[in-house]
This record gives C-alpha cells, sequence and structure tokens, in this order.
C-alpha cells in the first residue's frame, strides 16, 4: 500500500519524497529550465531570462471534481488554465511553475497519469517547467489533490480584456459551455461518453498567428461564468455595449442537451479551450481564416459585435427573435470545476 | 435549428408570424396577463418574448413561486422544529428564505440538522436511515409536488417520519387575484404542468364565474405565445372561456389518479399566502386518519402567525401582478439573489430572480 498511494511521509520533505520526485516526477518533464538554474537543480528558486518584451505573470490554483474527466484531468487543466490566461494577454508562455497539494491516500498512479498530462501540454508549447513544490495534508484535509500554477510570458502587445471598440466584430473560437457540461454529466453519471467532453487546450498555437496581426484589440478566455461573464466583463471595462446573435453561438447539441435537462445555460458556464475576441471590423476575415486553418479554430464564428448603445452590457438577440439582456451570472452553477 | 422535434416549438419563423398576428389582436386599451407559474417566467424572460409583445400588452407573473408565497410562520415552525433536534428536509430554495428571525440555512449554521432533498421519497429514505430521529419533510409546491408527499404519506411511512405541509393549490388563488380589489387582470395563463395534474376542467367554474380569459399554456416560447394570443382573441371576441393550448400534455380531466392521491391524504384547508393573506381552500392539511404523521398536529410548536414584510420590499404587489420587480426601489440596490430582501427573489422561480438573472423587461 505505502508504494502505490502517497502517505504522511512523503509529506515530511525526506528520502521518500525526494525519490518520488526524483524517480516518478521530474523525469516526465522534458523541459525543466529556463535559464542557468531550473528543476534539476532542486535548488531555492529557478532563475529564468526572459526575452524582450511586456513580462506577463499570473497565477491559478485549481481544484476540479472529479479530478478526472472527460476529455482532460486537473494536470491538463492546471497548465492549460494559466497559460491560456497568459495567451488572452498577448503573451507567449516562458516559463511555468507547478505546486502539488495532496492528500493522504492519493493513488500513484492518478498522480502520474495527471502529471504525465501536464507535461503533454508542456511538451507541445515547449514549455519549461522551471520550479515545483508538493505538500501532504491529512486524509479528510482535503479532497485529493489541488494544483497551483504560475506563467511567466513575454508579449509584444498587451491585449487587455477592454480594448474593445464600437464597431469591433466579436469572434469565439469555437463551441462553447463543454467544459463545464462535461464535468456536470459525469459528476450525475449520465453516460453520453465521446459526446460530452472537456475543451481543455492550449490556446498559444491558436492565437499566435492571430495576434501577430495586430487586429485583436481585446481578448478573453471564457472560464467561470462561461461565455457571459466573459462579454460583460469586456463590455464593462470598454464601456460599450455588445450584441449577440443567439442564434450564432457555436453550441454543441450534447452541450445544449445537457444545459436544458439540467436546467443550466451552456452560456454561463466554463470553456476551458476557447477565446473571446474582439476583432477591428474590416480585418474579421483575415483573423477567422487564420482561426479556422488551426484545428482547435475550426469552429470559430463571428457572434456579435460592439455597439455604442447600452455601455456595460451584453443584449442577446434570442434564437425566437426576442431580445433581453445576457446578465452576467451570479456564480458559476457548477462549482469546483477548474 | 433542426435538432429534433424539441426545438420544433422554437421556431424563429413560426414566432415572427405568431408575433404578427399578437400585433393584429392587441386590444386598443392596455391589457394585463398573469400567469403563476415560475417555469413560465424563466421562459418568458430567457427567450425576450415580452419584446415580442405588442406594446399595451403586458405578461407578469403572479404567486407562481411556490416557495416564495410560503408564509414566515411556516418558515418559523421549520426552523423551530430543526432547532429542537429534528432532521428537517426540504426543497433547496426553501433554505435560504427569510422566516422571522433565521433562515433554515442560518439554522444550520447553527448546528441544526437541515438537509436537503429532491423529492417526499428521500425525505422517508432519511427517517428509515435514521429511525431514532425525528424527521420532518418541510413539504412546499403546487399540485404539481403534493402528489409525491401524498403518495408517501399513504405508503406507510415509518413512524418517526412527518410532513409540514405548505402545499398550495392554484384554482383558489387564481380567484383571490380576481377578487382582489385593484385587479387589472384581463386574462391569465394557467400553468401546463399544475394542469397535468388537476386538468383544464379545474378552471371552467372560475372563468365562468368571473368572466376571465384563462389558457392553459406549454413551456416553450411558441406554446406561450400562442397561449397569449388565444387570451387576446377571447378578448376581442369577448368570450371568456378555459382554452388548452397546451394539449400534447394537458388533457380536460387531468391526471386521476394523482387527484385521487391528494384527495385520499389531504383536505382543502385555509391557507396564508405571503405577500397575499389568508386564501380559503387553498392549503391542504393532513387527513385525520395520516395525523400521525403531520408535523402541524404531532409537533405542535409556537409561532408568530403575523406577517414580516421587509421595509420597502414591494413583494406582496408582485405576487399581486400590480407591481413588475424593477418598479421596486430595492431591486437590483439592496436586494440581489445573493442577498435578497424579499421572498421572490430567494426563489430561482420568483419573478425578481428570474428579472435578475434574464434582464426582466429591457427598453430595447
Amino acid at each position: 500500500m505505502t508504494e502505490d498511494r502517497i502517505t504522511a511521509v512523503h509529506g515530511a520533505g525526506g528520502e521518500l519524497m525526494e525519490r518520488l520526485l526524483v524517480e516518478r516526477i521530474l523525469p516526465k518533464f522534458p523541459l525543466r529550465r529556463a535559464g542557468p538554474i531550473g528543476l534539476d537543480e532542486l535548488d531555492d528558486g529557478a532563475v529564468v531570462e526572459l526575452p524582450p518584451g511586456h513580462v506577463v505573470v499570473t497565477t491559478d490554483s485549481h481544484v476540479v471534481k472529479p479530478y478526472i474527466f472527460p476529455g482532460g484531468d486537473i494536470g491538463a487543466l492546471a497548465v492549460c488554465g494559466t497559460v491560456n490566461d497568459l495567451a488572452v494577454m498577448g503573451a507567449r508562455p516562458v516559463a511555468l511553475t507547478l505546486a502539488l497539494v495532496l492528500e493522504e491516500g492519493f493513488p500513484l498512479s492518478d498522480l502520474e497519469r495527471i502529471l504525465t498530462s501536464a507535461a503533454e501540454v508542456l511538451a507541445e508549447l515547449g514549455l519549461p517547467l522551471v520550479a515545483g513544490d508538493t505538500k501532504v495534508m491529512g486524509k479528510g484535509e482535503l479532497d485529493g489533490i489541488a494544483i497551483n500554477t504560475t506563467g511567466i510570458g513575454v508579449a509584444e502587445r498587451v491585449v487587455p480584456d477592454g480594448g474593445l471598440r464600437v464597431g469591433d466584430a466579436i469572434v469565439v473560437t469555437g463551441p462553447v459551455g463543454d467544459h463545464g457540461m462535461a464535468l456536470l454529466a459525469a459528476r450525475e453519471g449520465f453516460h453520453l461518453a465521446g459526446e460530452l467532453r472537456s475543451d481543455v487546450a492550449p490556446l498559444w498555437p491558436l492565437l499566435a498567428p492571430v495576434l501577430a496581426t495586430g487586429a485583436v484589440r481585446a481578448a478573453k478566455d471564457p472560464t467561470r461564468g462561461g461565455l457571459a461573464a466573459a462579454l460583460n466583463e469586456m463590455a464593462r471595462k470598454a464601456r460599450v455595449g455588445i450584441e449577440v446573435e443567439e442564434g450564432e453561438i457555436p453550441l454543441r447539441p450534447a452541450v445544449r442537451g445537457v444545459g436544458e435537462l439540467l436546467g443550466i445555460s451552456p452560456l454561463e458556464v466554463a470553456c476551458e479551450g476557447r477565446a473571446v475576441l474582439g476583432v477591428e471590423p474590416d480585418r474579421v476575415d483575415e483573423v477567422l481564416t487564420l482561426l479556422q486553418s488551426h484545428p482547435l479554430g475550426r469552429e470559430a464564428r463571428v457572434l456579435g459585435r460592439a455597439v455604442p448603445q447600452h455601455p456595460g452590457r451584453v443584449v442577446l438577440a434570442t434564437g425566437v427573435g426576442g431580445r433581453r439582456f445576457l446578465e452576467m451570472p451570479l456564480g458559476d452553477p457548477v462549482p469546483r470545476i477548474c | 435549428m433542426s435538432e429534433g422535434a424539441a426545438f420544433q416549438f422554437r421556431d424563429p419563423g413560426r414566432a415572427r408570424e405568431l408575433a404578427a398576428l399578437l400585433r393584429r389582436y392587441a386590444p386598443p386599451e392596455p391589457v394585463r396577463i398573469v400567469h403563476v407559474c415560475g417555469t413560465h417566467e424563466m421562459a418568458i424572460a430567457q427567450y425576450g418574448l415580452r419584446s415580442l409583445l405588442p406594446p399595451g400588452v403586458e405578461v407578469l407573473e403572479g404567486p407562481g413561486c411556490p416557495v416564495c408565497v410560503t408564509p414566515t410562520a411556516d418558515l418559523d415552525r421549520a426552523v423551530k422544529l430543526a432547532l429542537g433536534g429534528a432532521i428537517l428536509c426540504t426543497f433547496g430554495d426553501m433554505t435560504r428564505v427569510p422566516g422571522t428571525r433565521l433562515t433554515l440555512a442560518e439554522a444550520r449554521a447553527r448546528g441544526a440538522d437541515v438537509r436537503i432533498v429532491l423529492s417526499a421519497a428521500d425525505a422517508v429514505e432519511v427517517a428509515r436511515a435514521h429511525p431514532g430521529r425525528t424527521v420532518v419533510f418541510f413539504a412546499v409546491g403546487f399540485e404539481t409536488t403534493a402528489p409525491g408527499t401524498a403518495a408517501v404519506l399513504l405508503d406507510h411511512p415509518p413512524a418517526n417520519f412527518f410532513v409540514l405541509s405548505a402545499h398550495k393549490l392554484i384554482p383558489p388563488a387564481l380567484a383571490a387575484l380576481l377578487a382582489a380589489p385593484s385587479r387589472r387582470i384581463a386574462g391569465f395563463l394557467a400553468p401546463g404542468h399544475v394542469s397535468t395534474v388537476i386538468g383544464a376542467r379545474a378552471y371552467r367554474a372560475i372563468a365562468a364565474e368571473h368572466r376571465v380569459p384563462i389558457v392553459v399554456a406549454g413551456f416553450e416560447p411558441l406554446d406561450i405565445l400562442y397561449a397569449v394570443l388565444l387570451v387576446l382573441r377571447q378578448l376581442r371576441e369577448g368570450r371568456a372561456e378555459v382554452e388548452n393550448a397546451y394539449p400534447r400534455a394537458v388533457t380536460e380531466a387531468g391526471n386521476v389518479r394523482a387527484q385521487e392521491l391528494l384527495r385520499e391524504a389531504f383536505e382543502p384547508a385555509p391557507a396564508r399566502w405571503r405577500g397575499i393573506g389568508e386564501i380559503p381552500g387553498s392549503g391542504l392539511r393532513v387527513r385525520d386518519e395520516l395525523a400521525a404523521h403531520d408535523a402541524a398536529r404531532a409537533l405542535p410548536v409556537e409561532v408568530e402567525e403575523g406577517e414580516e414584510k421587509p421595509p420597502g420590499c414591494r413583494c406582496a404587489e408582485v405576487l399581486l401582478a400590480q407591481a413588475v420587480p424593477s418598479d421596486c426601489p430595492l431591486f437590483r440596490t439592496r436586494c440581489t439573489p445573493l442577498a435578497p430582501v424579499g421572498p421572490c427573489m430567494v426563489g430561482a422561480e420568483g419573478a425578481c430572480h428570474v428579472w435578475y438573472r434574464y434582464g426582466g423587461r429591457p427598453a430595447l
């Protein structure tokens, strides 16, 4: 038992933890430095050398239930969540730190799987893991696992949430609500395998060429609170109105269906591999073409535009021809999804 | 949208045609049509249907949210039972509704055992799992949830299981709204799922006596627009009848078995509705034969019967369909779903809560 589960001894910082780190955790990460001192040195900190540009730093803690879900796990999520925050700031990720908090008794096989998927995302991005930490808490003091990641990125041009101007097109890079609904369905025990999967994915490869055009004036990843929260924040910060055509919002049928069944709007639940962009109106086609040429952006769509009316608020033209405000969600209807 | 049959009742082309017909049938003077169903309000708000109604035609939610109309005295009773050591089981929204002093959620924070269940049957399971404890199911809801409570009462529940009935009936509430002195109700949309139980015939006496059109309505956008159209057509033609615009779910007689269960377990009794007051015959009292499971008789507690009305709150008028949420000065300012002042903001089906989430009636 001691061999295949996390024990309190792992948390004591001695030999057992060092063996776990050196034998099972570190080898999963091919890139372990972004400067002279990185993960291998097991020093008190990493030394990172940065290319020129604006330095962007972001951090996020992830507690998700279940920690392995259709389409991904907390490992992939913890990396994507942070690098996507960098990406929608306009920043290329340069280095990442990762801190694990584990509950005593956590299965080592699950830990391996989680770290493998984190490492796969990092490998895809060519992004080094430069520092890390592991703590163990007693049985019952934590629900399995929590992961914090901090990302350092560099932006040539920073893209703020609030850069939207009247006339800009609102573009979404793919169907919304997949992550939140997949988790919800998994928790409720719905069997819709293959249909309902988290969209968790790193956005930088999709967004890099689009951001390079300079046509993107605002960007946000619709995580907690989903598309509704992202659009409301963009409208508020830019003091413009946003008009959205409900019929243009890409939604997978399974996501729509589960939403109907549970009475939860897919527009209010999280995505983990999508971005909402405010694009200069005369350059929309160029941006859409670039997005759609990438596998992650094939279903990218224009779903609305920024308008001078009702500044700070979002209006939805509903499928049946009605109009209403799309309000800021009260709180994510699905707790602990990211 | 061609994603199957469910979406045929959201067809944009049909919605446009109905909107045009509604304009044609709109009367010259303003009319107020009242529905009494949180699910109707949700659909109306979510699909922005008010923007498709002709000017002068208003559709308002009356006392359609069972959580909102539960009086403070019933809540105080539940809180007292919970603080007194009973396991108190109820539906989720009820835990946040303010009583005189405490909500059930606050009682739980003080150590009371308050549990959220999805049905009366779940509460019976709790009672079986804890034979040494008193388990009270705080039963709220209209004719839709009441048969579920009746079924467990009649199915020989364990001796430690009790029902605190705050169940209410819809037809007496419609009659009470019509009898209110300042009524300006031109017609009703009758609630689809209540009507599946009680049948379209349950409204005939009211329509005839009060000379008011009543149309049974479903919950998809076209269902609602069509039902409004039928009300306007009756008004234009000077008729006051019951029409069934939801025949795919509602029959004339309703669910006779469910009606029998209700009659076997309960008898109609006067009941207080928050904001409205006492309505004769609008409550369901557990029958004498089942009194051993009636919390009101078997577990008596002293509470004030009076009505606490938070200062400034206009929920009473909202529940009487005499005001809309945005008429209230507290709406969106001091009163929000996270910090509700009045009951209409607490219940997820309350008009204020729905207007907060979906933007109500925007001037767009």
